[in-house]
């Protein structure tokens, strides 16, 4: 007379090792948390080359003697691609993420995204100007 | 097997979490259970968006808010529950405010109300175009705050448990693990809904089965008023999806074929650009509902590969209107229809809404069985008579919600225990779902196929415009579909999650609604409101200033009897409007 | 355009098999119909065991989520013509365990929707009888966004951090937990502090943004979280700074 009760037992799937290449959205989440890696690494280099600076045109010579060896230009190659990759991602999360208020009413997205790329470039331009200029 | 509480509330939408509150609040101490087919958050109070009706602006009054409904519902209202109604429906708006709801509001952040069907006064308050969604979520957001609530989320109830004249509790299957208990309590309060799945187009939800009302009527009590079908005059063709008649209020027009306002040749009023407060598009349902029959005999409704339709214009009112009050309307007609209101007409036709009709209760959500009661489109109270104001009915799940906790919690707290003879009950219960159902098997036919015919008869028998011979014919036709339901397929026969064994509960349920339905408009020998019989055209007060109470014989048939209508203050007077 | 379309819908019967299967089922390919339409002709014409959730079929009452092609739907919003000539896979809702064919177990989510105090929380509660609270139109509009969530857990499905740690609050969770914060008549934000800044808090959330990308209805969890991670920070500054402050 007592009932059979079902086993109600749950399958619980697995989340397999390569989830992140299972769709681009996550592949490309997936590389920019890697880019902040290259990020740290240009912060080394520049780091590097203060110190080299700071201890005379001899150390200075050797360290861009250094920075011309292929491998390096290759890693610094990458490297400025991630950290580009960081940038745009960056400042295109950031309206998303902060809500700006200018006398009451929403700053809109592209305006907020937009004066942050107008500060990296007038930025870059000037460090441009002091490195080349 | 059983778990006991004091209260067990069946449902889990607007009326039953509002009842789960009201009886938390009255007496902490009382344990209470909410059994729920469903998530409550799925429940179809989630659907509603116009508004709910509360007269709070000075140049309104409670008498002129209840002369309204009174005069909607053709004179079958119960005005002692009306005056009840309209008094405390303010003060359940603003505990809801209070609660968070996030009401749509003036410029100086006062609660903002607009127009609506049937109403002399602008007083329907709302949430953007989603209010039932907002009411529920903080409905039941809300309920997550009392300890005293048990919550059974996904149980579904196949019996009430009965001894003795009183009600002790339900059977319910546990839908996860297919287990099947009693859950005992000293009152039962049912809000499960309304049996729009009955009819073949509906604006309802695929869980709007009637059960609570099936459940009763089986178990002995009354419904009342059965035969009083809403038919909402603007649905979508195909799918009947609701497009809330705030597109009326707001200022949209309804066209026939040649483009021409056809509501002016139905005593509704003259056309005026701007909305006209109970005229033209903001005339009563059933009014607009029975127009639109006409143009389509009249060969003046548009042909659409799903029948006639009319179009609902919605141009003149812009893009800011409509983005600001409508936004979910421009959202259901882009998805569903492909149609952006802005700019292009909508297709719309009368669809089944709502059921005044219900479980008889008194003015606290009393039944006609000790320790049941019921609250919301359930019950008929009635403060809807025999068609409904849009609007009335949220603020009837939260008025008569609270009314019918509180009066379960009284009744609970005095009750005496419960005695042995639920159990065999619940075991008796339990053999009939395990044995009859869940071992049927292969059966004469499907259950789909069985619905379907139902659907058919009821569209054609008790739709917009009805007559006795029609009537007759469907109700032999439905006991025949009653004794073919009992022997279904039923291909599923696991105990996890089984959805085929829910759907025959729910057909049997569901027949037994539909005849009381057809009955009970046989014997209606007039026309009143949404009950309009070809055979008898006009309303008669004499005979039939009463609601139809029926109940289920011995053999499962229905029986009708009448109950007067209580008149306090309004005599019965002519439904005017337009003038 | 042909007139009909495959479904490959993924069948779990706990009873029968340990591990899910898939069976085929060819449905009418008609223009207005989704793909809720083509289960519904499976269950009432060709095999009445499919189990799955469904109510409003309007895209309000959210039971009807599944993966569609592995992407996570609502199947009552999802048209069959969009993936003409199919076949079309059904899966259930990914991260989340199954009960039975596209049904999944949902008593996490129901737990963590507890965990946040969703309800008004108020230092001061006025009676009714002084009327309602007011709330400018503007003021309304800070939090009504976040309270446009029908909790049909698509964000959940699409949350590779869920899928791999369900610890973590989630986005509806803390998009709810939001939707209270910053409505003008809360003071409950230091209640809802403590769970919202734990590590499986907000804190467990990297930014994918894929949950914002799955809402049906534009709710933006992933802007929640990370306007809340501003807020969690400053808090725990000041707290470090200013700890008298404290409550």
């Amino acid at each position: 007379m007592s009932s059979q009760l079902s086993s109600a037992r749950l399958y619980k799937p697995k989340v397999p090792l390569l989830w992140w290449l299972s769709r681009r959205s996550y592949t490309m989440f997936v590389l920019r948390e890697l880019s902040s890696v290259f990020v740290a690494w240009t912060v080394v280099y520049l780091l590097l080359l203060i110190r080299a600076v700071s201890r005379g045109p001899a150390e200075y010579q050797r360290f861009l003697h250094w920075a011309a060896s292929p491998w390096l230009i290759v890693l610094n190659a990458v490297a400025l691609a991630f950290v580009l990759l960081h940038a745009i991602t960056f400042v295109n999360l950031t309206p998303q993420a902060m809500a700006v208020r200018v006398r009451g009413r929403r700053v809109p997205g592209r305006l907020l995204a937009g004066s942050l790329y107008l500060t990296l470039l007038l930025v870059s331009a000037f460090l441009a100007w002091l490195v080349v200029g | 097997m059983s778990a006991s509480h004091d209260v067990v509330i069946v449902g889990g939408g607007g009326a039953g979490l509002r009842a789960a509150i009201a009886v938390a609040e009255a007496d902490p101490r009382l344990s209470i259970a909410v059994v729920s087919k469903v998530y409550p958050m799925r429940s179809h109070t989630v659907s509603a968006e116009g508004g709910a009706a509360g007269a709070i602006r000075p140049d309104d009054s409670l008498d002129e808010h209840a002369y309204d409904t009174i005069s909607g519902g053709d004179w079958l209202c119960d005005q002692d529950a009306v005056e009840a109604f309209v008094a405390e429906a303010p003060r359940e708006l603003i505990q809801l405010e209070h609660w968070g709801c996030p009401w749509s509001r003036e410029a100086d952040g006062h609660i903002a109300v607009r127009p609506f069907g049937g109403m002399k006064k602008m007083r329907t308050w709302f949430a953007a175009d989603k209010t039932g969604f907002h009411l529920l979520h903080t409905l039941f957001q809300t309920s997550l705050k009392y300890p005293s609530v048990t919550r059974y989320d996904e149980w579904h109830v196949t019996r009430l448990l009965v001894d003795e004249g009183r009600v002790c509790g339900v059977v319910a299957l546990e839908l996860m693990s297919g287990r099947i208990e009693a859950i005992t309590g000293k009152a039962v309060i049912l809000a499960t809904g309304g049996c729009g799945r009955i009819f073949p187009f509906t604006t309802n939800a695929a869980i709007k089965t009637g059960d609570g009302m099936a459940l009763a009527y089986q178990a002995g009590a009354p419904l009342k008023d059965m035969e009083f079908v809403q038919y909402h005059p603007t649905g979508l063709p195909f799918t009947g999806i609701l497009i809330t008649e705030a597109a009326r209020a707001e200022g949209g027009w309804l066209l026939n074929k040649d483009g021409y306002r056809y509501l002016q040749d139905y005593n509704l009023g003259k056309p005026e650009p701007g909305p006209v407060l109970r005229s033209m598009e903001l005339g009563p349902r059933d009014r607009l509902s029975q127009a639109f029959v006409h143009e389509v005999e009249k060969g003046r409704a548009i042909e659409s590969p799903y029948g006639p339709i009319v179009h609902l214009d919605l141009r003149h009112l812009g893009a800011k209107v409509i983005d600001g009050k409508l936004p979910f309307v421009r959202e259901l007609c882009h998805k569903y229809e492909n149609i952006d209101p802005v700019h292009e007409l909508v297709p719309v036709r009368p669809v089944v809404h709502y059921m005044m009709g219900g479980v008889h209760t008194d003015i606290n959500g009393a039944t006609g069985l000790s320790g049941l009661y019921a609250a919301g489109e359930v019950a008929c109270v009635s403060i809807n008579g025999a068609n409904r104001l849009g609007s009335n009915s949220l603020p009837e799940l939260l008025v008569f919600g609270a009314r019918a906790g509180q009066a379960a919690a009284r009744y609970a707290a005095a009750a005496a225990p419960l005695g042995p003879a639920v159990h065999a009950q619940a075991a008796d219960e339990q053999r009939r779902l395990e044995h009859d159902l869940l071992g049927r098997g292969e059966g004469a036919e499907r259950i789909s196929t069985i619905r379907t015919q139902m659907q058919k008869i009821m569209e054609d028998a008790a739709g917009i415009y009805r007559d006795g011979d029609t009537l007759t014919k469907a109700a032999d036709k439905l006991r025949g579909l009653r004794e073919r339901a009992a022997t279904a397929t039923i291909d599923d026969s696991s105990r996890t999650f089984n959805t085929e064994l829910t759907a025959a509960l729910e057909l049997t349920g569901m027949i037994d609604l539909a005849e009381s339905m057809v009955h009970s408009a046989l014997h209606r020998e007039e026309s009143r409101g949404a009950h309009q019989r070809t055979d008898f055209p006009a309303r008669d007060d004499e005979r039939f200033l009463a609601h139809s109470m029926v109940y289920r014989d011995a053999g499962g048939s229905p029986r009708v009897t009448h109950l007067p209508v209580t008149i306090t203050r309004w005599p019965p007077g002519e439904r005017v409007y337009g003038r | 355009m042909p007139d009909q379309i495959t479904l490959r819908v993924a069948r779990y019967r706990p009873e029968q098999e340990e591990a899910p299967t898939f069976d085929e089922y060819d449905v009418p390919l008609r223009e207005d119909w989704v793909v809720l339409d083509g289960l519904n002709y499976i269950k009432d014409e060709l095999d009445g065991t499919l189990s799955y959730r469904w109510s409003c079929r309007m895209g309000i009452c959210g039971s009807c989520g599944a993966m569609v092609n592995g992407e996570p739907k609502l199947m009552c919003a999802t048209f069959l013509t969009a993936y003409a000539p199919g076949p079309i896979r059904i899966d259930p809702l990914a991260n989340f365990p199954v009960i039975r064919d596209l049904v999944v177990e949902l008593t996490d989510f129901m737990t963590k929707l507890g965990m946040v105090k969703p309800w008004l929380i108020r230092d001061e509660e006025q009676p009714v009888e002084d009327g309602e609270y007011l709330q400018t139109p503007a003021q309304l509009d800070e939090y009504k966004q976040f309270s446009m969530c029908i909790n049909c857990m698509l964000c959940y499905s699409a949350c590779p951090v869920y899928g791999l740690d369900t610890k973590f609050l989630g986005p509806a969770a803390i998009a709810l937990a939001q939707r209270y914060n910053l409505d003008s008549r809360d003071d409950g934000g230091h209640e809802r502090l403590t769970v919202l800044s734990q590590p499986e808090g907000v804190w467990g959330c990297t930014y994918v943004g894929e949950c914002s990308r799955a809402c049906p209805k534009g709710v933006d969890p992933a802007g929640a979280i990370q306007r809340y991670k501003l807020t969690a920070a400053t808090a725990a500054v000041k707290s470090l700074l200013m700890p008298w402050g404290q409550r």
